[in-house]
């Protein structure tokens, strides 16, 4: 496809470009919050309960305050004076929802196995983890709640004040009358229940938390490891009820964040806390084990989905019922985790009647949040799980039942059923390149050899062609979901006296290259080096607007903020140098950094001139303000839908149930580009993550709440033997939402590839009468599979 | 306890207890806080060094265990005349995104170059088994590391 849309001439957008953040990164150079060097600080370490559901009694902390080094020992009930309020929920998706207390140390009843009742503040991270081995914490173990549907019973109440363990109900049912039209007029009948287990993110960077106070003057400055030190400056400063102005929030280099980093967690809290009760810096650096029992889990939820269809596997209706789990409290954006996906169970198929609705419960398990997608992938997961056991009832192919029902090019853009409106679309031709690009006749031809051959290595092949919403996203969308903030970004363009550049922006990057592809849309624009442009963020006193990095947002929201800001910047630089050459500005033309009269291309200026000019102030245009600098804060119109299609081609072992993948094609359409380079590398990422849900990631809870996966030798997050080269390939297809006609790019990935996976080992199985393998796909899953099915024992 | 080694080519003592981990002691004793820790199993590879010029985990090191050894860390190998090959293949391929994993990741690979003569793609990947990354999907890195290894 060729571009319709593209504002960037200045040949750097759209070409691979090397990141400007790796020197640092690659040498030690960079510093991640435990890097930082702060004489005098204590150190904190949380005494967890052992218990998923237990009363707190007595807790006797004498021996730790005998133990060397350690300084002082808080229990909850110490504490508990220092909030202003509990631990934030900003998403209270309906009036009704239950939001039990969230206090950053747990009083009176621990609620997961993990869930913080005291505090140790000692001299040293080695004394500090020796208090806690010294703090003696008297429990009640109450019954734990483990399971959706005992959590939905309220079998056990966890929660008394809220008197269930349901948090809320929240149906999208805009015509349910045309659903059960549909339902009752169908040729085929499509019932699928999936379940999505709990994954722990797992950055390689863990949390860390160091807060520094100024006692006499009131300031306090938050370090912390998070994707979002504006909303935190905001929470932060709400919880302690302290002024907002006097907390200032950085975040260094951040490791990695895909989610669990979206959030305000207790040690924020308490370390602030404690920096104030004892005028010192307080920090706390998580451990891998805490960074699994204590910090967000993402998916975990039952789906239902029905599929209606005509005689010709044309979709007449989609009915979506899922069934999540919130964990043990209400995190930030937790309630609405379900409602990123409760617009998507129709995926980028063209239906006309819709359904969709979501129970969600407390369990006395970790509790859960944002994680890489956030409600896509399970939406994407149901639906094209389900459009293959379509294409089995209508007797046609993988491939064939998805182009039967993508949405016709010409309908966008298209009005969803949801209620959405997608913004641009041409799937077919992302369906043909992935087939191309794994040999799809090559391999379903291989595939019938070896079933004729009655080979045990079954070949699968396994379609996933998806579509987001991304870009998060239009307040008044928001504000109809009762989202608790909006969702624009902010930008800052300043061109300096010598004609550098100096951008601030309120995204927050932790691993995304803004630095390196903001550069470049700026230098683009105004015809510079990018070298020449620095990029200032991640700090509230330097960038003070910001809504932050996730959602794929960053550069739809965040980079159009900044595309505008720049705009606004050469608009004055144009009045100036028309003053300069005694012109007209509709009479200048601006192209390589360089101002010219239109008809005298002689008559010329270059930015560094009018850059000196504004800076001097000596003769600009009357009334005009000395300087270039802009500032834009942009509220997007729309969601950004990007969309693509990924196959995946797997062997499973019929005698150990192993799979393997043998190939991976991605074909993915986010727009415009603006480094094709970072574009692959989060697809790469994405689709690894992905993939580890569909084959080997599990965070697994016994029946007492116990995490049996609690460090990484346990959770199998992808090594790099496990892992193949992908095949990547783009179609264009610009977003009219944007000037740059960009879409997101960071959760595509995720979203595309976890069905593409589990559909191929479907695919494989199938001839043994099996429809379905439970996530991860281990060996013992798959084993289990085949001997249900009465195959190979 | 006084514990002493040669750091990156200078040596360095400091007295520390004795059940301090040679990751502790190179970040908070040394300074030298490159060196990254991910998890608490020797799982992550994070904090993968090169102890007498092979790769090793300083997480699952005493510092008391290297007193007298040469180590080098992140910070060692980029020289005068700009980064280490392997740097460079790093920034070149892409190899990279929080950089988190990096330091140990590069070490690591260093190491493995250094031990085998003929590495192809698929001895890339079990070598660096030990070392995870969450945001590449490891093509790049592999990519990267037979760019180096050439």
């Amino acid at each position: 496809m060729t571009d319709t849309m593209n504002p960037f001439t200045g040949g750097i957008v759209g070409t691979p470009r090397l990141r400007k953040e790796d020197p640092a990164l690659l040498t030690g150079e960079s510093k991640f919050i435990d890097d930082l060097n702060l004489p005098g600080a204590l150190w904190i370490s949380c005494v967890r309960s052992p218990h998923a559901h237990a009363r707190i009694g007595a807790i006797d902390a004498s021996a730790a305050l005998a133990t060397d080094g350690v300084v002082a020992v808080y229990t909850g009930a110490d504490l508990e004076g220092d909030w202003a309020g509990p631990l934030p929920c900003a998403w209270p998706v309906t009036d009704d929802m239950k939001n039990p207390a969230h206090l950053p140390v747990a009083v009176g009843k621990a609620n997961f196995a993990g869930d913080a009742v005291a505090v140790v503040v000692a001299t040293s991270r080695y004394t500090a983890a020796d208090g806690v081995e010294g703090v003696v914490v008297d429990y009640e173990p109450l019954e734990a709640v483990v399971d959706l549907d005992d959590a939905a019973s309220d079998r056990v109440v966890i929660h008394e004040d809220c008197g269930t363990n349901v948090c809320y109900d929240w149906p999208l049912v805009p015509d349910p009358d045309a659903v059960a039209a549909a339902f009752e007029n169908a040729v085929h009948h499509v019932t699928e229940t999936y379940v999505h287990q709990r994954l722990i993110p797992a950055p390689m960077e863990p949390r860390g938390v160091a807060a520094v106070p100024a006692p006499h003057n009131g300031d306090m400055t938050l370090y912390s490891s998070t994707q979002i030190p504006h909303v935190l400056k905001v929470m932060g400063a709400l919880t302690l009820g302290m002024p907002e102005q006097k907390l200032r929030v950085i975040a260094p280099s951040v490791g990695g964040g895909f989610g669990c980093k979206l959030n305000v967690y207790a040690e924020e809290l308490v370390c602030m806390a404690l920096a104030n009760r004892h005028g010192v810096p307080v920090r706390w650096t998580e451990t891998r084990t805490e960074a699994a029992t204590s910090t967000i889990q993402g998916r975990a939820q039952r789906q239902t989905i029905e599929l209606a269809a005509d005689a010709d596997g044309k979709l007449t209706a989609v009915r979506a019922t899922l069934l999540a789990d919130m964990g043990a409290y209400l995190q930030l954006v937790a309630p609405g985790v379900p409602l990123l996906g409760a617009f998507l169970y129709h995926g980028l198929y063209d239906v006309p009647a819709y359904s969709f609705t979501c129970r969600s419960v407390f369990t006395n398990l970790a509790p859960t949040d944002a994680y890489r997608g956030a409600g896509r992938p399970e939406a994407t997961y149901a639906i094209e799980r389900a459009m293959d056991a379509l294409a089995v009832a209508v007797g046609v192919g993988q491939d064939e039942i998805r182009s039967r029902n993508f949405i016709p090019t010409e309908k966008f853009p298209y009005d969803s059923p949801a209620g959405l409106i997608f913004d641009s679309g041409n799937y077919q031709p992302t369906l043909d390149r992935a087939k191309e690009l794994v040999d799809w006749d090559g391999r379903q031809a291989e595939q019938a050899e070896r079933r004729a051959a009655g080979s045990t290595l079954h070949l699968g092949i396994g379609i996933s062609s998806y579509v987001e919403m991304c870009g998060l996203a239009p307040s008044r969308t928001l504000a109809a979901l009762n989202y608790g903030a909006g969702g624009w970004e902010s930008a800052t363009v300043r061109i300096l006296p010598t004609c550098k550049v100096q951008v601030v922006t309120g995204s927050t990057p932790h691993g995304q290259g803004h630095e390196t592809s903001w550069s470049m849309i700026v230098a683009d624009q105004l015809g510079v080096d990018p070298d020449d442009v620095e990029v200032l963020h991640s700090d509230t006193a330097i960038s003070p607007l910001g809504m932050d990095t996730y959602g794929s947002r960053s550069l739809s929201v965040g980079g159009t903020a900044l595309w505008m800001a720049t705009e606004k910047v050469i608009d004055k630089a144009r009045a100036i140098a028309a003053h300069m050459l005694e012109a007209n500005a509709d009479d200048l033309d601006f192209a390589g950094g360089t101002f010219t009269v239109k008809g005298s291309p002689d008559k010329e200026v270059p930015l560094a001139g009018v850059a000196f000019g504004a800076f001097t102030a000596h003769d600009l245009p009357d009334g005009m303000e000395p300087n270039l600098e802009a500032q834009v804060t942009w509220d997007p119109g729309n969601f950004v839908f990007p969309f693509g299609t990924h196959i995946a081609v797997v062997e499973v072992d019929e005698e150990t149930g192993a799979v393997e993948l043998l190939d991976y094609a991605a074909v993915d359409d986010c727009g415009n580009q603006i480094n094709p380079l970072i574009v692959e590398g989060q697809l790469h990422g994405g689709i690894v993550q992905g993939v580890a849900q569909a084959l080997w990631e599990d965070a697994v809870y016994d029946a007492d709440g116990q995490l049996r996966s609690a460090n990484l030798a346990d959770y199998l997050v992808p090594s790099a033997a496990e892992c193949i080269d992908m095949k990547l390939d783009y179609t264009v297809t610009p977003s009219p939402t944007n000037p740059m006609g960009v879409k997101g790019i960071g959760e595509a990935g995720t979203i595309a590839s976890t069905p593409a996976v589990m559909n191929a080992v479907v695919d494989a199985l199938r001839p043994m009468g099996i429809t379905d393998v439970r996530m991860p796909a281990s060996p013992m899953t798959v084993r289990r599979a085949i001997e249900a099915a009465g195959g190979a024992s | 306890m006084e514990v002493s080694v040669t750091v990156n080519g200078t040596t360095r003592s400091a007295d520390v207890e004795p059940r301090t981990l040679l990751v502790h002691y190179l970040r908070d004793d040394l300074g030298l806080t490159g060196t990254n820790i991910g998890c608490d199993t020797s799982s992550c590879g994070a904090c993968t060094v090169l102890v007498d010029g092979r790769s090793a985990k300083s997480c699952t090191l005493l510092a008391a265990q290297v007193d007298g050894a040469e180590v080098t860390t992140i910070e060692g190998l980029a020289g005068d005349d700009g980064l280490h090959p392997m740097q460079q293949a790093f920034h070149e391929c892409h190899a990279l995104q929080c950089g988190y994993c990096t330091p140990g990741m590069v070490m690591a690979a260093v190491s493995l170059v250094d031990e085998y003569d003929d590495l192809d793609a698929a001895g890339v990947r079990v070598g660096l088994e030990g070392n995870l990354c969450r945001c590449t999907g490891y093509q790049n890195i592999v990519k990267a590391v037979l760019a180096a290894s050439e």
